[in-house]
């Protein structure tokens, strides 16, 4: 994985200066909250519902377990043992201060991180596939292009006042396990004449208006996609919409101008941005990607499994994917325990799955979207043992891709944006199914549930989704079925009347029951409701 | 009654007024009428509070209640998570949230 | 070299409307929603083009300076309005060279922030040599 050289640690130890300083000067009185606000966002710090929060930024997901390790000193030292793995392969932390910030971004400079862009108006973490490097799907690794966006993103003068902000992903592979096609800018690495180039898909997003992103480009070659990605940055910054936080980001003016229009502007200001000579040679993108070289993976160790314990044989089946190397495996580390808080994990887990990463997995961890971890490079013949390291320490939950798999936002126990709660509703539906049985009888089922329109926890990508709102003052739940993040990318549409958190429960169960009285043999959830329609499932929840 | 709420500078608590300091607990919250919007810019510009605002609550025999639920939450703790609550101890503390 | 407050006496900025129907200005004011491309034609008799921050979150000034530089303009390009100290840094690497901010702003604050940035990952309209140059030689 990348390792920083002098510059890369130049340029966090610069930030972490600058932003002690800002701290400085805010406890004294010398900015105000309002001038200190887009400063301290623009360092992942938010004031929430009780304390400030901490959003730390794990680029494209990737980790090696020293970094880990600090994680759960962070939460040890600095906040509560616990933190909460967010849907853009981020940590945050719920409980920090504001004077102890420029020690824990000095601290996370010292195992190479930083909270740099975690929030803000400005261009945010670049997020990619989980399993880059590891799936055996992929054409390329995608990481070297998401690092190289990555450093063009960082302090970019020109993007960092935006008129909001702005989310990009990196993947590689036809199977889309990072929601691409629902970002500000998502970006496939396709092959074209022996080439590896990048398409653009510009304009999706979620929040209050969910959009799937058009395909502005097919094919833009390694030479020119920085100066690309800019003249896609400098249309918006000159024309998003600033009159309307709801209408600002990139999706709003790319469906008023329509995708042509936007994609003629793009290309006329990539002319001249590319005769700025703004792209790195090809040199440096070789540079990067040599870090991202594959580890030294024995193709002849053994490819069978003992599956003797029953247990194991059932997590081996739900919670463990192909490898593109012969002998070995990716091992998906659930963070949805029946009745636990989607994301969250303690110092002591965060520790035993650095440990495991390090010991097994070629010192490399990721973080999902879908707020889970994982090793990616694991011999098959070591499952057994790391399947029992985890079930020791409570992370061995079989379930990944059921309904109780579920993504939640922090929602109203956490968040000063949320209209309502998100964590007891994903708690109560994990122990309604907690039945493993049941569970793996429903198949893949994706339950996304957002306690606000913002859609932090992607309810409009949901097979299922919840999103709480505030009615006069009390939590209701508006469901939504058929949306989905992946390949098959679409938007889940409303059932009807919300509910309560009870009633959202029940009518969920009303409609999984519809869904295996009305499934063809093999057929998912989602297939089945774009086979049937809304009409059978309105039914069964409203009668 | 009015409350007026915020949270710390430094450690980003949440607070409330007691018309003459600021406590962690909402039980010594004190109905600020209609002085809220002048004792709110004082102690702001003071940075004795942090984002402070204004709530609506009511009286209670166990002390004042905001009227909206966002406002208990903070006045309690993350009802998910009762041990990191300002009542660990009491097993019924979240009802009050509710 | 950077200049923090403009001088007294010089020629007022006219709006780009006045600027674009008269032809003896040479200094004009460019507000965010303006298309700074407009004055490509005319930069060569432009002494000054100030470009205006009513609020500091509205970053469409930066792209103006930007283009302005790109369009080879070598006179003075002011940042004028809500400019926070916390913005100079990457205002100049947008090309600004002037600072008008409506609050003064600490002198020591301003070096401070100017000295900032040992490196730039990115090329801009400052003429730094971008780190990924610096890497390769």
């Amino acid at each position: 994985m990348y390792k920083y050289d002098e510059y890369d640690h130049a340029m966090v130890a610069a930030r972490v200066a600058e932003f002690s300083d800002q701290v400085k000067r805010r406890i004294a009185g010398e900015i105000t909250e309002d001038q200190f606000k887009p400063l301290r966002l623009m360092n992942g710090l938010y004031l929430q519902l009780h304390a400030y929060m901490l959003r730390v930024a794990v680029p494209y997901g990737t980790l090696d377990s020293r970094q880990m390790r600090m994680l759960a000193h962070i939460a040890r030292k600095y906040d509560r043992d616990y933190g909460h793995f967010t849907t853009r392969q981020n940590i945050q932390y719920n409980w920090i201060k504001l004077e102890d910030a420029p020690a824990i971004l000095e601290d996370l400079a010292s195992v190479e991180m930083h909270a740099i862009q975690t929030s803000g108006n400005c261009i945010r973490n670049i997020s990619s596939d989980q399993w880059a490097g590891a799936a055996a799907d992929e054409i390329t690794d995608p990481r070297p292009w998401a690092e190289l966006l990555r450093q063009w993103s960082s302090f970019h003068p020109e993007f960092s006042y935006l008129p909001r902000k702005f989310k990009i992903a990196v993947i590689a592979a036809n199977e889309d396990r990072a929601a691409m096609r629902l970002h500000d800018i998502g970006i496939q690495i396709v092959e074209k004449d022996g080439q590896h180039g990048a398409a653009f898909y510009v304009g999706g997003g979620m929040g209050r208006t969910p959009m799937i992103a058009p395909l502005i480009k097919d094919f833009v070659p390694l030479a020119d996609m920085l100066s690309y990605a800019e003249a896609c940055l400098r249309v918006y910054n000159r024309y998003g919409r600033r009159d309307n936080i709801y209408k600002a980001r990139i999706k709003i003016l790319i469906h008023e101008l329509g995708a042509d229009e936007y994609r003629r502007q793009v290309e006329e200001e990539f002319k001249h941005v590319k005769s700025l000579g703004i792209d790195p040679p090809k040199a440096e993108f070789d540079r990067i990607a040599k870090q991202f070289a594959p580890p030294p993976l024995d193709a002849s160790a053994p490819d069978d499994i003992d599956r003797s314990d029953p247990d194991f044989a059932v997590w081996v089946d739900q919670n463990v994917a192909e490898h593109k190397v012969s002998g070995h495996a990716i091992v998906n580390i659930s963070l949805k325990p029946v009745g636990g808080i989607p994301g969250d994990a303690s110092s002591a887990q965060i520790d035993v799955m650095a440990n495991l990463g390090e010991k097994y997995s070629h010192d490399e961890l990721r973080v999902t979207h879908a707020q889970n971890i994982v090793l990616p490079h694991v011999r098959k013949a070591d499952l057994y043992a790391v399947w029992q390291a985890l079930d020791a320490a409570g992370l061995a939950t079989p379930n990944l891709d059921l309904i109780s798999d579920i993504i939640a936002c922090p929602g109203l126990d956490y968040c000063s944006l949320a209209n309502a709660r998100s964590i007891p509703v994903a708690q109560k539906i994990a122990t309604r199914f907690s039945d493993l049985g049941r569970q793996k009888e429903l198949g893949e089922l994706k339950l996304k549930i957002s306690g606000c329109i913002n859609a932090c926890g992607h309810h409009h990508a949901g097979h299922i989704g919840i999103l709480g709102v505030d009615r006069k003052g009390t939590e209701n739940y508006q469901l939504s079925l058929g949306g989905s993040g992946a390949e098959d990318v679409s938007l889940g549409t409303i059932t009807g009347p919300g509910f309560d958190e009870d009633g959202v429960v029940d009518a969920i169960e009303r409609v999984t029951d519809k869904y295996l009285a009305t499934r063809t043999e093999g057929e998912r959830f989602v297939d089945t409701f774009r086979r049937v329609g809304m009409a059978p499932f309105k039914e069964a929840i409203y009668g | 009654m009015k409350l007026l709420t915020g949270n710390d500078l430094k450690t980003g608590f949440v607070t409330w007024w007691t018309g003459a300091d600021w406590s962690l607990h909402i039980e010594d919250a004190a109905d600020v009428g209609e002085t809220g919007e002048a004792i709110l810019a004082a102690e702001e510009g003071a940075r004795r509070v942090n984002a402070p605002y204004i709530i609506a609550g009511e009286a209670t025999p166990d002390g004042p209640r905001p009227a909206h639920i966002k406002d208990r939450i903070r006045a309690l703790g993350p009802t998910v998570r009762p041990d990191l609550t300002l009542k660990p101890a009491d097993p019924a503390a979240g009802d009050w949230v509710i | 070299m950077v200049e923090h407050i403009h001088s007294d006496g010089e020629e007022p900025a006219v709006t780009l409307d006045a600027f674009l129907s008269q032809s003896n200005a040479t200094a004009v004011r460019l507000e965010p929603d303006e298309d700074a491309r407009a004055l490509i034609p005319h930069l060569d008799r432009l002494a000054l083009i100030e470009v205006a921050f009513p609020k500091f979150r509205d970053g469409r000034g930066y792209s103006s300076a930007r283009i302005l530089r790109e369009a080879g303009y070598v006179g003075e390009l002011r940042a004028q309005g809500d400019v926070l100290v916390d913005q100079i840094a990457y205002m100049k690497r947008c090309g600004f060279d002037t600072f008008a901010p409506e609050k003064a702003l600490n002198p020591v604050d301003i070096e401070a922030a100017l000295a900032r940035w040992p490196e730039h990952y990115q090329s801009a309209a400052d003429g730094a040599v971008p780190i990924w140059k610096l890497r390769h030689g």
